[in-house]
């Protein structure tokens, strides 16, 4: 039959409250996570295209019709 | 051989096994709740606002950075610790804890509270963050508490800092209401601390730590405490005038600089002989007055930013 170590035994209390520590941790980065990117503005990385949205409107940019 | 290791395993080992109570009591729980209230009253009373889940998680980074400066301290006073009765069970004297584990630690909660704090909030409030630990840990610990009997001062503004850190935590920058909050409890840290060493009897002098009590006397111990004392008042004044201030804390502030200015007097204006005939009622009465008002004058800012359009100048 299987038995413990007695430093495992002895230990415990204390990796169970390090396994919740680490738990707890992972929810809070998760967490950070899902508010971070459902109230900041979205990240705007470059996309070797040039983007519309950063492109300001002076009437100068030449449309389809155009040609 | 086999023998012989195993001895010195054990001498060098912790003494028993190291409960979570223990590492808990390595971070200086009782430091990192003051630290914890002034965060967050930075972090309310800072313009804009944070996200409720950011601003929670932010105090939390706070806290754990307190308590990774709190392991450092413990770890490089050991030798402090063992000699004085009061701090003779703590973990790394009592043997529990080895000085390595709580070196790591505390270094493992530098790294991760800041980073963290970085993440969540921004990089100014982080950059505080590991200036204060920076701080507390080597400037205050190492260095000045062995040297200078100015330590209970210069400690002090170690645990200024949180509320500028929870205030930068929200709008990335440290103004002057933030720096009037840090000065608040520099100046109100000197007079807390003289006011107890006054009525309980530290054995500092054990451990050869130079404490103003024992270099420059008792005397001198409470007319700079009436002198800190002055100083305190005066910035409590201009805080009131501030954009984190306003009528309601001028009112707060005038009571309660009013029985602080009246407590501290009683102190200074008395010697020793006086002091032991009725039990340090005086130094008693001003150090309980000293966390009300604290508590109270933190509060008030809080209230003051509640009120909002109502409140302020």
């Amino acid at each position: 039959m299987h038995q413990d170590h007695e430093l495992h035994v002895r230990r415990r209390g204390r990796n169970f409250g390090l396994l919740a520590v680490l738990l707890g941790f992972i929810v809070i980065v998760f967490a950070l996570t899902v508010v971070k990117v459902t109230t900041g503005g979205f990240a705007e990385a470059f996309d070797h295209v040039a983007r519309p949205a950063l492109v300001p409107d002076d009437g100068a940019t030449p449309t389809e019709d155009d040609e | 051989m086999t023998d012989l290791s195993l001895h010195m395993a054990h001498v060098d080992g912790p003494a028993e096994e190291a409960g979570l109570r223990d590492y808990w009591q390595l971070l200086k729980p009782r430091l990192m709740s003051l630290s914890v209230f002034t965060a967050l009253v930075g972090l309310l009373v800072a313009p804009e606002g944070l996200h409720p889940f950011l601003a929670a998680t932010s105090i939390l980074w706070i806290a754990i950075g307190a308590g990774a400066s709190g392991a450092l301290n413990m770890w490089f006073d050991a030798d402090i610790d063992r000699v004085m009765k009061r701090t003779r069970n703590r973990p790394i004297p009592s043997g529990r804890v080895t000085p390595s584990d709580a070196l790591a630690l505390g270094l493992f909660l530098t790294v991760l509270s800041v980073t963290m704090l970085g993440l969540t909030a921004n990089w100014v409030a982080a950059g505080w963050l590991l200036f204060t630990i920076f701080f507390y840990a080597v400037i205050y610990s190492m260095w000045l508490k062995r040297t200078t009997s100015w330590n209970t001062v210069i400690g002090g503004l170690a645990g200024a800092f949180p509320p500028m850190i929870g205030y930068a935590a929200v709008t990335g920058t440290t103004p002057l209401e933030a720096w009037l909050m840090v000065a608040l409890i520099f100046m109100w840290t000197p007079p807390h601390f003289w006011a107890l060493a006054l009525f309980v009897k530290l054995d500092y002098h054990v451990a050869r730590i130079p404490m103003l009590t024992v270099t420059h006397g008792r005397d001198e111990t409470r007319r700079q405490t009436w002198l800190w004392s002055l100083g305190l008042v005066a910035v409590s004044f201009v805080t009131a005038f501030t954009a984190i201030g306003g009528p309601l804390t001028l009112a707060v502030a005038s009571v309660l600089n009013a029985v602080w200015l009246q407590r501290a007097w009683a102190v200074v204006r008395r010697d020793d002989l006086d002091s032991d005939a009725d039990a340090h009622l005086a130094e008693r009465r001003l150090f309980k007055w000293s966390l009300i008002y604290l508590f109270a004058h933190f509060a008030v800012f809080v209230a003051e930013a509640a009120l909002g359009p109502y409140g302020g100048w």
